[in-house]
């Protein structure tokens, strides 16, 4: 085929894939500011005669979402913030620190990543019963708040740390707890950022163990709000975009402002050795 | 080398304290629940123990037994197989094509559309199943309308049974490929462009230099993305939750995953939906063994 023709056609193809992939995106963001009944018209229209803001009010006021939105961004935040505290310091200790076993206990905790996470979840259920911890946020962030993949990465990382700095703050009489947060952990920082965009957009979309855990409505996150406000309210389409654009926009802003680091984090995911 | 020396007894003390927190979260809720699971699988574990641990028996293997002969579980294990075998090829074959089309050198705004492909994987699933639930209406959706535009007539998306699950990887494939492609394209940009150069002089045509160069080298990739996929796709669950009502047409869209959490969480039969998990979870674990084991013999 000749360059420009060729070039032609492969331009083509990729604004034609772009168009599929933002279409629902697009579509769901114009029919949330349709006026009530305009999106279950026929023909379908993919833009609102004019727009209104009428079905976000009404997800604040009489439905509450706000509360669900709360519930999310806690959950999503103390999960991230809990999860690299406890990865970074297993993740380094793994890396720098010598004790007997360390390669064998590291080697195990590899080989159990190749399970199934939902084999665990009755038990864990029953467990967090038992705990008291079910409806509450600690139900869902607990068991988030430590996970095999981060502290692999992590250590991967920290073995880039060159031990004499360590041991040059150990000769000083540093504290091992002073060296891990004066010298350890500003240096993670690029692996922290990268693995905690990626933790709080994953916390945030999950959906089946908040769904488990959280049984009390007001609790919900939004996920778990929306999939039970879809029960009743299939009928009002515009109502369900607003939904979904309160539940989407928050991930995609963050991606779209942290790119980089979100793609590096799981990239740096997709390369294990 | 720093791990020759003898260990210092305050470093040990240190790295207890460093990893015990980690090690206790997962411990405590990921390695003992797995070993609890077996273990639930072979009792009768119902709402009736729920209310009261003293109710729970021993049954042996009662609940594998049952659940060879449940029908529910049969057609849920073809729903998903269905999902996995062809969504998970789908979703890596639009990745390639995509992954393809973008590192070639005649394409511009690669950035641009790089990040469009990608952001419907940062998208929150529930969402999006809903969104993609109003857009399969046959008479208000949008996608009828497209087909309509291209003369096709309209399909009653999620409430034909033939097409509920066609629907489902579509929207799979919609929202997943991103992340694949993403992989695929780190994976073709490390092919030296030696190797192709090296091709075109022997005279390899562009598909004989995909055979024989650009496949083999993202062998790596396929493999992880191949695996990634199979375990995350046999789990799927959200999708048939929220869009079929939990797994109709007609069970047409019943997953494991989503009998499994019937099962456990709605009707509380905690011991026969442990015993599906494990079931659920060998499965997973062999394909992705085999995944393993069909890479190794090809580099032998």
């Amino acid at each position: 085929m000749r360059r420009p023709a060729a070039t032609f056609l492969l331009h083509l193809v990729l604004l034609v894939g772009a168009a599929a992939a933002l279409a629902p995106l697009v579509w769901m963001v114009s029919a949330s500011l349709m006026p009530t009944g305009e999106a279950n018209s026929f023909p379908p229209r993919f833009f609102p005669s004019r727009a209104t803001l009428l079905h976000y009010r009404e997800l604040f006021t009489r439905l509450n979402l706000g509360r669900a939105f709360a519930s999310s961004f806690i959950v999503a935040t103390a999960t991230t913030l809990v999860s690299l505290l406890f990865n970074s310091m297993a993740g380094y200790a793994f890396a720098k620190l010598r004790f007997p076993g360390r390669d064998r206990l590291f080697g195990g905790l590899l080989a159990a990543m190749v399970i199934p996470a939902p084999i665990a979840m009755l038990p864990l259920f029953l467990l967090l019963r038992s705990l008291g911890l079910v409806n509450s946020y600690a139900g869902v962030v607990l068991p988030a708040a430590a996970t095999i993949l981060g502290v692999f990465l992590i250590r991967q990382f920290a073995r880039g740390i060159p031990d004499d700095f360590i041991d040059a703050a150990r000769l000083e009489g540093a504290g091992e707890l002073q060296i891990y947060r004066k010298i350890v952990l500003p240096l993670l920082r690029p692996v922290l950022t990268t693995l905690g965009v990626v933790t709080f957009l994953a916390t945030w979309n999950d959906f089946i163990w908040p769904l488990i855990v959280l049984t009390d409505e007001r609790r919900y996150t939004l996920p778990v709000a929306l999939a039970s406000l879809v029960g009743e309210h299939v009928q009002d389409t515009e109502l369900m975009m607003a939904g979904s654009v309160l539940t989407v926009m928050p991930v995609l802003l963050l991606f779209l402002g942290l790119q980089k680091q979100y793609i590096e984090g799981i990239t740096l995911g997709g390369v294990k050795e | 080398m720093a791990a020759d020396r003898a260990p210092i007894p305050s470093e040990v003390r240190a790295a207890a304290i460093f990893l015990a927190p980690g090690l206790l979260v997962i411990g405590l809720f990921f390695l003992l629940p797995i070993g609890a699971s077996v273990l639930l699988s072979l009792t009768d574990f119902d709402i009736y123990a729920l209310g009261d641990s003293g109710n729970v028996r021993l049954v042996g293997l009662r609940n594998f037994t049952r659940l060879v002969q449940d029908p529910l579980f049969w057609i849920s294990m073809r729903n998903t197989f269905y999902f996995v075998f062809v969504g998970g090829p789908l979703t890596l074959g639009v990745a390639l094509g995509a992954a393809l089309l973008l590192t070639s050198r005649l394409a511009r705004w690669k950035g641009l559309f790089r990040t469009i492909f990608f952001a419907p994987y940062v998208t929150t699933l529930v969402a999006v199943a809903i969104v993609f639930r109003y857009l399969y209406h046959p008479r208000f959706g949008g996608l009828n309308r497209v087909l309509d535009f291209l003369g096709i007539s309209p399909i009653d998306w999620l409430g034909d049974p033939r097409w509920a699950m066609p629907a489902i990887i579509l929207l799979a494939v919609w929202k997943n490929f991103g992340y694949a492609m993403i992989l695929f394209i780190a994976g073709l940009q490390a092919i030296p462009e030696s190797l192709y150069e090296a091709a075109r002089l022997d005279g390899a045509g562009s598909l004989q230099v995909f055979r024989k160069i650009t496949l083999p080298m993202l062998a790596p990739t396929l493999l992880f993305l191949g695996i990634m996929t199979t375990i995350g796709y046999f789990q799927f669950f959200a999708e048939p939750y929220v869009m079929t009502g939990g797994g109709g047409p007609l069970n047409a869209t019943l997953s494991t995953g989503l009998l499994m959490y019937k099962q456990g969480f709605r009707w509380w039969n905690m011991g026969y939906a442990a015993t599906i998990a494990v079931v659920l979870g060998l499965v997973i674990f062999a394909f992705s063994a085999l995944q393993f084991r069909i890479e190794r013999r090809r580099n032998a």
